[in-house]
């Protein structure tokens, strides 16, 4: 095997350590994380149970319900992806594994994406069972729903998420203390923007122009349609999603990498306490 | 053992090459000094101050400080962990702040902090951190309890959550994530600090084992003199960021005219070995 295949074939398997350590993160942890989904759900019944009080015909109110259950559950899938994201680099900082995986020959770009990699497969187990769950209890019928589409669409925003949760998860590095939750303050800002339970026209013109390099408003608009209408995977939608992957991956490792020569100029790797 | 052997063209130039070449060596973090008050400007504090030294490939070197003497700053930029204000620091030849990737397939460590995902098992560790260096959960499946085995981790606890094992069992484990990827340079930072005085003797074999069925080079640091003495070809002294020498025992205890390394080193600073209460000692202690 050349030495090109040798280190394309270890960087793989370093990937699939990533995944990996996060499922067995993940088991350790599942009791808390079915608590958090009980928290989740009774967010976002919050929510969807403002189309009910909206006294509309049926038709209408299930139509207003299932848009707000999908701004409801991208919400929640984007804050998996990026708490994961940031929370591990927290994570791995506090317990002081940060230098062993920092020391390692892998590359930042693969160590990333496999955080991102797993956040997404386990954002979308959560985003499902939060939408069925919420759909059965407030009765949505969603008889032409095309969730082929809508899954599609999201794994194809996901791309220009991981971008964004790389850029978040410098955070700790720069901040050990109080990084990790300004990740909140991205998804916040993304998802503002993007028109999450409201359509972006009612926004201010300037907010419009942001909601165009969100990828989260490709994502809401498509899933939507697919969902509501039963409508295919749009072009329309799938397009910016590409473009915004495309610079949202080199810009945040290109981020993260100069956050990474802050923390090692200034020894910040080192854990603390 | 599995073994991850260097690359083709790696295999003459680690014949060729010291294993650890520095030269003039720099790094100076800056700190608030908090007798200025709130609004004090940080101060440049140097935690390694030029300091120059080799170590021939095999060979076994041991650096002695006190806390705040800049051992761990010293270890932590020859593992890429840190970048360097000034001088150079070569690893069988590669520059180790710009040819970083060639550098972490040949370098690992030991630090005084086992640094593990306390949630995890000793066996899911060491799988997670050997797949980084490209070992399949096949490769794992067999190594990973033969390395336990050797730093003699009894192998009905593998599969306990690290939080559940003494402070020894973890600087066991620690030893055995290091070993597992076989690096040619081993950095060993305070490797037995907190351990029972039982654990200390398993982990000094250990490192003895090491060193003479494996062609790793060693750079252990450490403030524990005996520990130097027993293990080291060579050793030196970093006092305040500077090396003040770095040789044979017996060839310090002729140029002090002294019997110990402690009496060695009062002779060096007009300090006693383990007097650290000064502010200024403190002070460095941060991040050194």
């Amino acid at each position: 095997m050349s030495e090109y295949a040798v280190e394309l074939r270890n960087q793989l398997v370093g990937l699939f350590g990533i995944v990996e350590r996060n499922v067995y993160l993940t088991r350790r942890y599942i009791l808390w994380d079915l608590a958090f989904m009980v928290w989740t759900i009774a967010n976002t019944l919050t929510i969807v149970f403002i189309a009910r009080a909206a006294h509309l015909p049926p038709a209408r109110e299930n139509t207003l319900a299932t848009m707000l259950l999908v701004g409801a559950t991208i919400w929640a899938f984007l804050g998996i992806i990026f708490e994961f994201m940031t929370e591990t680099v927290a994570w791995e900082r506090w317990e002081g594994t940060i230098e062993y995986t920092f020391m390692a020959p892998l590359s930042r770009l693969v160590h990333l994406v496999g955080q991102g990699a797993f956040a997404v497969l386990y954002g979308l187990i959560r985003a499902a069972i939060l939408f069925v769950v919420v759909a059965a209890f407030i009765g949505i019928h969603a008889p032409h729903a095309n969730y082929g589409a809508a899954l599609a669409l999201l794994a194809l925003a996901s791309l220009s998420f991981i971008g964004v949760g790389i850029m978040t998860s410098v955070l700790p590095l720069i901040s050990p203390e109080k990084g990790a939750q300004l990740g909140f303050v991205a998804q916040g800002v993304m998802l503002v923007v993007s028109g999450v339970y409201y359509p972006v026209s009612v926004m201010p013109e300037w907010m419009q122009w942001l909601a165009k390099i969100s990828p989260a408003t490709y994502a809401l608009r498509g899933d939507r349609a697919s969902i509501v209408h039963g409508s295919g995977l749009a072009w329309a939608d799938a397009w910016p999603l590409l473009i915004i992957a495309v610079v949202a991956t080199p810009l945040g490792l290109a981020i993260f990498r100069a956050g990474e020569r802050h923390a090692k100029r200034h020894g910040k790797l080192k854990r603390s306490g | 053992m599995s073994t991850l052997a260097p690359s083709t063209t790696e295999g003459p130039r680690l014949e060729r090459e010291p294993a650890v070449e520095v030269r003039d060596l720099r790094k100076t973090f800056r700190r608030r000094d908090h007798s200025g008050g709130r609004f004090a400007r940080k101060r440049p504090w140097p935690a390694l101050d030029g300091i120059t030294f080799t170590i021939a490939r095999g060979e076994c070197v041991a650096i002695l400080g006190q806390n705040g003497s800049g051992k761990s700053t010293l270890v932590r930029l020859l593992s890429t962990l840190l970048l360097e204000d000034g001088g150079e620091a070569r690893i069988f030849g590669h520059d180790a702040f710009r040819e970083t990737s060639a550098i972490r397939r040949l370098v690992n460590r030991v630090s005084v902090e086992a640094s593990f995902f306390k949630k995890m098992s000793a066996a899911e560790n060491l799988s997670y951190a050997a797949r980084f260096y490209g070992l399949t959960p096949r490769q794992t499946r067999a190594a990973v309890p033969e390395i336990l085995a050797r730093v003699g981790f009894p192998p009905e606890r593998r599969r306990e959550s690290m939080e559940h094992l003494s402070r020894g069992m973890q600087q066991k484990v620690a030893l055995a994530r290091a070993l597992l990827t076989s690096p040619v340079l081993l950095l060993l930072d305070e490797p037995t600090t907190g351990l029972d005085p039982r654990s200390k003797l398993e982990v000094q074999d250990f490192i003895r084992q090491v060193r003479a069925e494996h062609d790793a080079t060693i750079l252990l640091c450490t403030h524990d003199l005996a520990e130097a003495e027993t293990l080291a070809e060579r050793v030196g002294i970093l006092d305040r960021g500077r090396l003040l020498f770095l040789e044979p025992v017996a060839e310090v205890k002729r140029r002090f005219g002294v019997e110990t390394l402690e009496a060695a080193f009062f002779a060096a600073t007009g300090r006693e070995f383990g007097a650290e209460d000064a502010e200024d000692d403190e002070y460095r202690e941060v991040f050194a």
